[in-house]
């Protein structure tokens, strides 16, 4: 058995965390090839192949895998799948944007956000929002998978694969690539930081969320939000934590105006300790808190900022 | 141009998620069921285009068990056009996997030839988000997942796209599968008297046979199991206290 495992890389930098915990995941199947494409991708696969467990890292750097659009990136991986038993990627929105079209092309079916590997053909993932964990054994020949990074510890690094070429697919001319507006902060990354703070509708408006973004500066932590403050406009779309927005599991999470609804406690409540400031004491997000505490946050969270 | 829209029955979000005690799934045994939020979402995008008049016909799609008839009713009084159902399951816990989906959606497409499909992007029950990729696969049309805001342009698409990063514009050719984010729009709800016309629209009844697609499941489900439960811990009186018992674990 062996595995491909598609790199996570955005502008020619491998995301590291994301890469080594999905590596972590899935060695267990086998040797690991990743596959490094991009339209600058060298340095990333450099450095993949410094990760534990790696065997081979194969690079297709191409202007064409640029902005790893779904049909030319899954054109590529169909062309390498024929040696290998399991084709993974970290589940990040590139690979769940990729992956099923992969596996649809290989008439596999995927298997995302798998939250932990019992054996080759066995996997958990987490449906109704978090709610239940299912098991499935899969019939198909070739797994195609995403893993949920969150509940694997990375792969170390010390490891010293060779890194070699290998050639493009050919470019099945569906899509452009327009433009990017991504956010630009010296914050750490949501989904590898150790400390997040992240604010719910209890903050009230997009100007208040700065009192959020003070205590997050103070411990040197990302931001996050719910989707409720995302869908009132108070936080952009990258910030929200939840089933269907950004899985975390932080050394600290400070829940800031946050109920804690279902789907939000889905994307945070394997973080190692979680801390909820609600004014209302029955808010359910303190049913998952180590430490709650009851009041009004426009005077904890400042307090708390000086405090610290 | 024609669209359309896939719609799945499924639990309805407001209700609580009882794992069965024998581990053999979810009950949705006498449960509330309602449209996929992500599909709601979608159905009204694609209403909004025919509104604009950038599309004529509204089609609505649903596969699974013959009570998602209802599910298309509720897409018709919120604006679509007709219906069609394929029943592939007889018992509401038959799950059709996203790869069976969209093999019989590829048939359903090959005869009404849409020019755009609009899906939600992901279903509440099973979480897959592949059913709109897996689509495209089959057909061989470009993809625009998780889409916050959707022009059409001609031959072209341009969809603006929730990723990891912010926001990412791509442009892709027509015919295309878009499939729905939670900002893309707010559904409308409908009115009563649309709930009474849209008893009146047609809904065409098929079945998977009819498209010649095996449903089996790829994936056997070993069990179900509810997730661990993580303890309440403390509550505290004030910052104080709350500095204290952090520093006391060396977390800040």
């Amino acid at each position: 058995m062996a595995v491909l495992l598609l790199a996570e890389i955005n502008d020619g930098e491998l995301a590291m965390d994301a890469t080594a915990k999905a590596v972590s995941a899935v060695k267990s199947l086998g040797d690991v090839t990743i596959l490094a494409a991009g339209a600058s991708a060298k340095a990333a696969a450099e450095a993949a192949a410094k990760i534990d467990g790696v065997a081979k890292v194969l690079v297709a750097e191409d202007d064409l895998y640029g902005h790893r659009l779904a049909e030319p990136v899954s054109a590529l991986i169909v062309s390498l799948a024929g040696d290998y038993s399991h084709i993974v990627a970290p589940a990040t929105t590139d690979a769940k944007n990729i992956m099923p079209r992969v596996a649809a092309l290989l008439d596999s079916m995927i298997l995302t956000d798998v939250s932990a590997v019992v054996d080759a053909d066995t996997f958990e993932r987490p449906i109704y929002a978090g709610n239940a964990i299912q098991t499935v054994k899969s019939k198909d020949e070739k797994k195609v998978m995403t893993i949920r990074t969150s509940t694997f510890d990375a792969a170390g690094e010390g490891g010293s694969a060779s890194v070699e070429e290998t050639a493009t697919a050919e470019d099945p001319g569906l899509s452009e690539w327009v433009e990017d507006a991504m956010a630009e902060s010296d914050r750490p990354e949501l989904t590898s930081a150790g400390v997040v703070v992240s604010g719910g509708r209890g903050v009230g408006s997009k100007e208040d969320f700065a009192i959020i973004e003070k205590l997050a500066d103070k411990l040197g932590a990302a931001v996050g939000a719910s989707r409720a403050a995302v869908d009132s406009g108070y936080a952009p779309n990258d910030w929200q934590v939840g089933q269907t927005g950004k899985v975390v599991a932080p050394e600290l999470y400070v829940a800031v105006g946050i109920s804690g609804a279902i789907q939000h406690l889905a994307g945070m409540k394997d973080s190692k300790v979680i801390v909820a400031i609600n004014k209302d004491e029955e808010a359910p997000i303190f049913q998952v808190a180590d430490y709650g505490l009851v009041g009004d946050l426009f005077q904890i969270v400042p307090e708390l900022t000086e405090k610290l | 141009m024609k669209v359309l829209v896939p719609v799945k029955r499924v639990i309805d979000y407001n209700v609580k998620v009882r794992v069965k005690a024998d581990g053999s799934g979810v009950d949705l045994a006498n449960v509330k069921m309602s449209m996929n939020p992500f599909d709601e979402i979608a159905v009204e995008e694609a209403i909004r285009l025919k509104e604009a008049g950038k599309a004529e016909e509204v089609v609505a799609v649903s596969i699974g068990v013959k009570q998602a008839q209802e599910t298309l009713r509720t897409a018709l009084a919120m604006g679509a056009d007709r219906a069609i159902l394929i029943v592939a399951a007889d018992d509401v816990h038959q799950d059709i996997e996203p790869l069976a989906v969209a093999k019989i959606l590829k048939g359903v497409i090959d005869e009404e030839q849409p020019g755009l499909v609009i899906a939600g992007k992901q279903a509440i029950d099973n979480d897959m988000n592949a059913t709109g990729q897996m689509l495209a696969a089959l057909l061989g049309w470009s993809q625009a997942t998780f889409a916050n805001e959707l022009d059409i342009d001609g031959d072209h698409a341009i969809v603006k796209r929730e990723v990891d990063g912010g926001l990412q514009t791509i442009k892709v050719k027509m015919p295309a599968i878009v499939t729905a984010d939670l900002r893309l729009n707010e559904p409308r709800y409908a009115s009563l008297p649309n709930i009474m016309k849209a008893k009146k629209k047609p809904l065409d009844e098929k079945t998977a046979d009819d498209y010649g697609v095996d449903v089996s499941p790829r994936l056997e489900v070993v069990k179900t199991s509810e997730p661990e439960a993580r303890k309440a811990g403390e509550m505290v009186p004030d910052v104080d206290t709350l500095v204290a018992k952090l520093k006391e674990k060396g977390i800040v």
